[in-house]
């Protein structure tokens, strides 16, 4: 396999507004050809830092590379860069065509091969004949495929997306997931996206930058980010999990103890790099959580009262697929268990208020440090 | 059943309903019976305005003979054109600069710019006329230049109605649309032509035909600002009126009238035009 050159080089990227730093100290690297996602609650600083690479807004501090060249003083008109908006920003007086025609027209390219290149374009997005419909005859899907061919016919190095999804409704999002994934995959551009959504962001991306406050929280790939995320703040933005705080008892290479006051004894078949007696968080998801009538559960491969938690069902939300309990620990500190719905006929009811034994595996709590 | 009787009004249906129908005909009444009785009373073979006396053209051959008034229409249509022109200018980048624009005083400026509208006609002409008299303005100079008093004036209360329009229009645009130009390769100007410009189009139109009705149509202001050689179409017909009425000041006016449904049609023919060629 070659290795694969950055395309575009954050290096330490600070953007101020006044006194508050919406982008701090930022370094990433986007390699050449990968869907990279941009994830993290609003006000985290990541449409900053895509506006940055597009050229509407000067980092503070720092340096963005584009195709190895420095950005510094290069205006949006003038980067290798297009980007598709969250408002799409289709011209609502030009029709479909002359949308996707415009920045090769400006660019003074012959007319013959503008001709091509929009067919072309309106082709690879499914809109091949609607080049004469005017925006306002289109529905909010197809806008974005306007916008979406406007940006990629012209060929950029990168494709910035900022929050490309978040007007369609879930439908029509779950299909257009699959949709700019594959494109992204045909064109082989790199595509930069910005979303605040981590469905969207686990099932479109190669790797994901998590960002809270300004910082990259995490920069992993998908399932990394699920089962190994660096830090509390990743572990509770991505997916919904049990955090727990414990102090580390036992950190030997092929196990590790965490004594947490809320759930008991913690037990890893693997060792944890943390030194003993320090303040500890043990994160677990809830399906990774057994649960069976009071006094049925029993822990494989932990020691005794290892890994083993009592209760009693204090909620549960049907959801189709899965069912989620809210379960009231005997320390009085609730947990969330989530059971996949297998069969039609014979659910083992669990209610509310029955007594409940709550079990995991070994393997299945993260430690984390921070 | 009810296959004879009409269905019940139904809450919305407000033309069917008498008193509204009544409401409705008094307003158009009082609106458009003053327009049509002089228009009608244009064709009146009488030298006085109060009995009708039979239909001729005449009065309307006379008005085009009448050369102080066609040269007054002139005038008139001279200077409502210059002050379109010039107010849509202004009065666009007036706008495009309170819309994209923070700086210190900006509500003052906005203030200042809305007080032609507001401040009183009388006052405006009288401050025009002492304006113009410190300046020693020139008023003996040769057709078109003798109009520059009046045009200025007109620009002046004219502007602040396009730039009024095109504003509110410009509060509806989204940045992201610019934004999308200039990511396409489009520069400063190039994005304000593509972009920016057909999203005012429709405003300035309108601030186009504002201004024109207006300057064409002003006889305050214009009263104080004209000289004898500078007389305007309405100063002209009030001066023909301080005589006597007759249809020929009817048949004048009805001509201004037809001439303002005319320009309104082609420019609102010329909107629909742009529209669908764009």
């Amino acid at each position: 396999m070659t290795e694969k050159q950055p395309v575009i080089s954050i290096r330490n990227v600070t953007k101020r507004f006044g006194n508050m730093v919406a982008v701090d100290n930022v370094s990433i690297d986007i390699l050449e050809g990968e869907f990279f996602v941009l994830l993290g609650p609003s006000g985290c600083g990541k449409t900053t830092l895509l506006r940055m690479i597009a050229g509407f807004e000067m980092p503070s501090e720092g340096q963005i590379l584009i195709g190895g060249q420095d950005m510094a003083g290069v205006s949006p008109n003038q980067r290798p860069v297009n980007m598709v908006f969250q408002s799409y920003a289709v011209f609502p007086h030009m029709s479909v065509a002359d949308n996707v025609a415009y920045g090769l027209k400006i660019s003074g390219v012959a007319k013959p091969e503008i001709r091509t290149r929009v067919d072309e374009a309106l082709e690879l997005v499914s809109l091949g004949g609607l080049g004469q419909r005017m925006p306002d005859q289109l529905s909010g899907g197809q806008r974005q495929r306007v916008a979406l061919a406007r940006g990629l016919v012209m060929r950029p190095q990168v494709l910035l997306l900022d929050e490309p999804l978040s007007a369609l409704d879930a439908k029509l999002r779950a299909q257009m997931q699959f949709e700019l994934a594959e494109l992204q995959d045909n064109v082989g551009i790199t595509f930069v996206t910005v979303t605040h959504d981590q469905d969207e962001a686990l099932s479109m991306a190669c790797r994901i930058a998590v960002m809270n406050k300004g910082d990259v929280a995490q920069l992993a790939g998908p399932s990394d980010l699920y089962e190994h995320p660096a830090n509390r703040f990743v572990a509770d933005f991505i997916g919904s999990v049990n955090i727990f705080e414990g102090k580390l008892t036992v950190d030997e290479p092929e196990q590790a103890v965490v004594d947490c006051p809320e759930v008991g004894r913690v037990y890893l078949n693997h060792g944890v790099t943390g030194a003993h007696d320090t303040t500890v968080w043990v994160a677990i998801r809830p399906e990774k959580i057994t649960m069976l009538p009071a006094g049925k559960a029993k822990a494989k491969d932990s020691p005794d009262g290892h890994n083993i938690a009592n209760g009693q069902i204090k909620g549960l939300s049907y959801l189709g697929d899965v069912t989620v309990y809210e379960v009231r620990l005997e320390s009085g500190r609730s947990i969330r268990v989530s059971r996949p719905n297998l069969s039609r006929w014979d659910q083992e009811d669990f209610s509310w208020d029955d007594k409940v034994s709550l079990h995991w595996h070994p393997t299945s709590p993260i430690v984390l440090l921070s | 059943m009810n296959l004879f009787k009409r269905a019940e009004i139904a809450p919305l249906e407000y033309t069917r309903r008498l008193w509204m129908r009544a409401w409705i005909a008094a307003t158009l009444f009082f609106l458009y019976a003053p327009l049509l009785v002089l228009i009608a009373f244009s064709f009146n073979d009488s030298k006085r305005n109060i009995v009708w006396r039979g239909f001729t053209f005449k009065y309307y051959g006379k008005v085009l003979e009448n050369d102080g008034l066609m040269a007054a229409l002139g005038n008139s249509l001279t200077i409502a054109f210059l002050a379109t022109v010039f107010s849509i200018i202004l009065g666009t980048l007036a706008a495009v600069m309170l819309w994209r624009f923070r700086f210190p005083g900006k509500t003052a400026v906005e203030g200042t710019m809305a007080l032609p509208i507001v401040v009183p006609e009388i006052c405006m002409g009288v401050a025009m006329l002492v304006f113009f008299a410190k300046l020693d303005w020139p008023t003996d100079l040769p057709w078109p230049l003798n109009l520059s008093a009046i045009t200025i004036a007109h620009i002046t209360f004219c502007f602040p109605f396009v730039a009024m329009v095109v504003r509110a229009r410009l509060a509806g645009f989204n940045k992201e649309q610019e934004e999308a130009a200039k990511d396409l390769g489009a520069t400063e100007w190039q994005a304000f032509r593509d972009v920016l410009l057909p999203h005012m189009k429709p405003g300035i139109i309108a601030g186009a035909l504002l201004a024109f009705t207006l300057s064409l149509d002003d006889f305050v202001i214009t009263f104080f600002t004209s000289g004898p050689n500078t007389i305007t179409f309405p100063v002209k017909v009030y001066s023909m009126v301080r005589f006597s009425v007759t249809p020929e000041v009817n048949a004048a006016s009805a001509i201004l009238i037809f001439l303002t449904i005319l320009l309104t049609t082609v420019a609102l023919k010329l909107q629909d035009f742009t529209k669908a060629t764009a």
